[in-house]
C-alpha cells in the first residue's frame, strides 16, 4: 500500500513538472524557439512511417539514432498500426497501443496524436472530433485557371473539390465545429461571400452587395461573420449574423482587410492603413475605438489569425516582394517574431502549429509549421498552386 | 478500514493512469478508429444552381469625396453588368496605372479619365464597370482591398468630371487577373491598373 501511495505521489509530481515545462515552453515562443524533442522511430514502413514522420516533425519532434533519442518509438504496421513509446530517461514505457478500423493512414495519425500526448502532455493536431484534421484552401491543381475551393486532410491527402464554378475563389473559412464553409466566389460576376454546407452541398449567398464582399471570418461561437465590404465607398470590416442579417460596419479606415476574431469573440483583428503606413489593429466586435498593434520590425503586416488560446496573433509581413510568417503576443507585451518565409498563416487548435503557403508566385505550396521549433513540412500531395489554407477547428 | 477508504480512490486513479498509458506488459490497449461514415463530406459536385442571395443593395453613403481615394462615395447602383453587353475594347486604351501600393490617381492619368467621362456623356444609356487590379507584390486579400480602392478612386475622379456615380460599378480582382504574368517591374507596372469596361443595354432589351 505504501508503495502505491508513493507511486501516486511520483505521478502527481511528474504531472506538475510537466505543466511547469509547458509554461516555460509558452514563454519561449517569441524568443529563440525551442529545441526539437529527439525520437528514434523503428519498425514502421511505407505510409504509416511517412504519416508518423510528417505528424511528429510538424509538432516539434526530430528523428535521431536510438542513442541520441529521448523517446524510442517502436511498432509495426502489418495489417494494423501497433506501437510503444519508451521514455529512455525514465526507463519506462509511456505508451503501448494498437489501432483498429478505418485506414492505416488514419491509424497512424491516431498513434501520432497519442505519442504527442504521452510525450508532451498536450493534445496532438492530427485528429479532430474522430477524423483526421482538415484544412480548406484555394487550389489550382494544374497551376492554371481561376482555382476552386478544396478541402483535404491537414497534410494535403484526401483532397475533395468543394466548388466547380470556374470562377475566381478566395479565403475559405470554417464554421467552428461543423463541416461548413464560407468563401468568396466571383461566380455571379462579382466577389460575393457564399455559405456552403459540405454534407449537403447546399449553398447561399451571404453577402452580395455592390463592390467588394470578401474575407469572411466566422466568430468562435459560429453565430457571427466578420468580412470586408466596400459598399459604403471603402473596403471596411463589417459584421453580420451567420445568415447575413443584422449587418453593421465596425471600421471606417481608408482600406481595411483580413478580419480575424479573438477566441472570446470580443475583438476583431484586421489589417489597415494608418498615417500612410500599413498596420495591424483591433476593434471591439460591437464597434468602437480602433487600437493599433505593435508590429515594429515587420513591415506591411496583413492576414492576421488569432490563436485559439488567445495568446498569439500570426500574420504575414512583407520585405520588398518577399513574405514572412510572423507571430506577435496578442497582449502587445513584445515585438513580433519572424518565423519562416510564407503567407496566410492559420492556427491549428493547439495554438502552436500553423498551416500556411509559401513558394514563388503562381507556385504556392501548402506547408505545416511548428511555431516553437520553426520546423515545417510541405503538404506535397496538394499539387499545383495552393493558397489561403484554413485549419478546421 | 479508514485507511482503505482513503487509498481506494487513489488506486482507482492509479489504475486508470496505468490503463491509459499502458505501463503494464502484455496486450496493448486497442483504439477503434471510426471510418469517415457520417463525418464524411458529401459529393461536392456538380454545384447547385447559383442562388440569388441578397439583392444588390443601394449604398447609404452620401455625396462626393474631396480627393481621390477618400472613400466617401457609397457604391450604390441598381444595375448589373452581367445583364448588359460588355464592351472591353471601347476604352481599352484608357486603362490607368498606379504607383506601387498606391490608390492615388496620378495627374498623368487624368486625360484618360477625361476620355472615359466623354464616352459616358456621349451615350446616356452607357454604364461603366471599373476593374481594379494589383501587382503580385502583396498578399491576396490585401490586394483585393487595394484593387477595390483603386477602382473606387477612379470612380471618385470620374464623379468630379461630372459622371453620376450611380452609373459606375467597381470590381476588384486583386492580383488574380494580371495583364502580364511575368515577375519583373515592367510587368508589375502594367498590372497595377484600372481597366474600364463600357456596359451597354443588350440589343432588343
Amino acid at each position: 500500500m505504501k508503495k502505491t501511495i508513493l507511486n501516486f505521489l511520483i505521478i502527481t509530481l511528474a504531472a506538475i513538472a510537466l505543466n511547469f515545462s509547458n509554461a516555460q515552453t509558452e514563454i519561449q515562443i517569441s524568443r529563440e524557439g525551442m529545441k526539437p524533442i529527439p525520437v528514434a522511430l523503428d519498425g514502421f514502413t511505407g505510409e504509416a512511417a511517412e504519416v508518423l514522420k510528417f505528424d511528429l516533425y510538424v509538432q516539434g519532434f526530430s528523428f535521431v539514432t536510438p542513442d541520441a533519442a529521448q523517446y524510442l518509438i517502436h511498432g509495426s504496421d502489418s495489417g494494423n498500426v501497433i506501437g510503444t513509446v519508451t521514455d529512455k530517461l525514465a526507463r519506462k514505457v509511456i505508451l503501448s497501443r494498437s489501432y483498429n478500423g478505418a485506414s492505416l493512414r488514419q491509424q497512424a495519425h491516431a498513434f501520432a496524436d497519442d505519442i504527442v500526448q504521452a510525450a508532451t502532455g498536450r493534445p496532438g493536431i492530427a485528429q479532430l472530433r474522430g477524423t483526421t484534421a482538415r484544412i480548406a484552401y484555394k487550389s489550382q491543381p494544374s497551376g492554371i485557371g481561376p482555382g476552386e475551393i478544396y478541402v483535404s486532410d491537414f497534410d494535403g491527402y484526401n483532397a475533395q473539390r468543394v466548388t466547380s464554378d470556374g470562377a475566381i475563389v478566395a479565403k475559405p473559412a470554417w464554421v467552428p465545429g461543423r463541416l461548413a464553409l464560407f468563401y468568396t466566389s466571383y461566380a455571379r460576376g462579382n466577389p460575393d461571400i457564399f455559405y456552403q454546407s459540405l454534407t449537403s452541398a447546399q449553398r447561399r449567398v451571404i453577402a452580395g452587395y455592390s463592390g467588394l464582399n470578401t474575407s469572411a471570418a466566422v466568430s468562435p461561437d459560429g453565430l457571427k461573420l466578420a468580412m470586408i465590404l466596400s459598399k459604403s465607398g471603402s473596403p471596411n470590416v463589417w459584421i453580420c449574423n451567420a445568415d447575413g442579417t443584422n449587418l453593421k460596419r465596425v471600421t471606417t479606415g481608408i482600406e481595411d482587410s483580413s478580419p480575424a476574431w479573438s477566441p472570446n469573440g470580443d475583438w476583431i483583428c484586421f489589417a489597415t492603413v494608418h498615417n500612410a503606413r500599413r498596420r495591424l489593429a483591433k476593434v471591439p466586435a460591437g464597434g468602437g475605438e480602433v487600437q493599433y498593434l505593435n508590429t515594429a520590425g515587420t513591415p506591411s503586416p496583413t492576414e492576421p489569425d488569432w490563436s485559439p488560446d488567445g495568446k498569439w496573433i500570426a500574420f504575414t509581413c512583407q520585405f520588398g516582394g518577399e513574405f514572412d510568417i510572423c507571430v506577435l503576443p496578442a497582449d502587445g507585451s513584445a515585438a513580433p517574431t519572424v518565423l519562416v518565409s510564407g503567407q496566410n498563416p492559420s492556427w491549428a487548435p493547439n495554438s502552436r502549429t500553423l498551416v500556411f503557403n509559401h513558394g514563388s508566385n503562381g507556385h504556392q505550396t501548402l506547408s505545416v509549421l511548428d511555431v516553437f521549433t520553426k520546423q515545417y513540412k510541405d503538404c506535397r500531395r496538394a499539387t499545383g498552386n495552393n493558397s489561403q489554407p484554413a485549419w478546421a477547428r | 478500514m479508514k485507511m482503505n477508504k482513503l487509498i481506494f480512490p487513489l488506486m482507482i486513479a492509479l489504475a486508470a493512469t496505468l490503463a491509459t498509458t499502458g505501463c503494464k506488459k502484455g496486450t496493448p490497449k486497442t483504439t477503434q478508429i471510426p471510418g469517415e461514415g457520417q463525418f464524411g463530406i458529401g459529393t461536392p459536385e456538380p454545384n447547385p444552381p447559383l442562388p440569388n442571395g441578397n439583392p444588390i443593395e443601394p449604398g447609404t453613403g452620401s455625396g462626393i469625396g474631396t480627393g481621390p481615394g477618400t472613400g466617401l462615395i457609397a457604391t450604390s447602383d441598381n444595375w448589373d453588368p452581367a445583364n448588359m453587353t460588355q464592351d472591353r475594347a471601347a476604352l481599352a486604351a484608357d486603362t490607368i496605372h498606379f504607383a506601387f501600393d498606391s490608390a492615388v490617381v496620378r495627374d498623368s492619368e487624368q486625360s484618360k479619365l477625361a476620355t472615359v467621362a466623354e464616352a459616358l456623356k456621349s451615350d446616356p444609356n452607357a454604364k461603366l464597370l471599373i476593374e481594379g487590379n494589383c501587382d503580385e507584390r502583396g498578399t491576396e486579400e490585401y490586394n483585393r482591398a487595394l484593387g477595390e480602392r483603386r477602382a473606387l478612386a477612379a470612380r471618385e475622379a470620374l464623379a468630379k468630371l461630372g459622371i453620376d456615380p450611380m452609373r459606375v460599378r467597381t470590381i476588384s480582382y486583386g492580383k488574380d487577373k494580371p495583364a502580364d504574368s511575368s515577375h519583373d517591374e515592367a510587368a508589375w507596372s502594367k498590372n497595377r491598373r484600372d481597366d474600364f469596361v463600357l456596359c451597354l443595354p443588350k440589343t432588343g432589351a
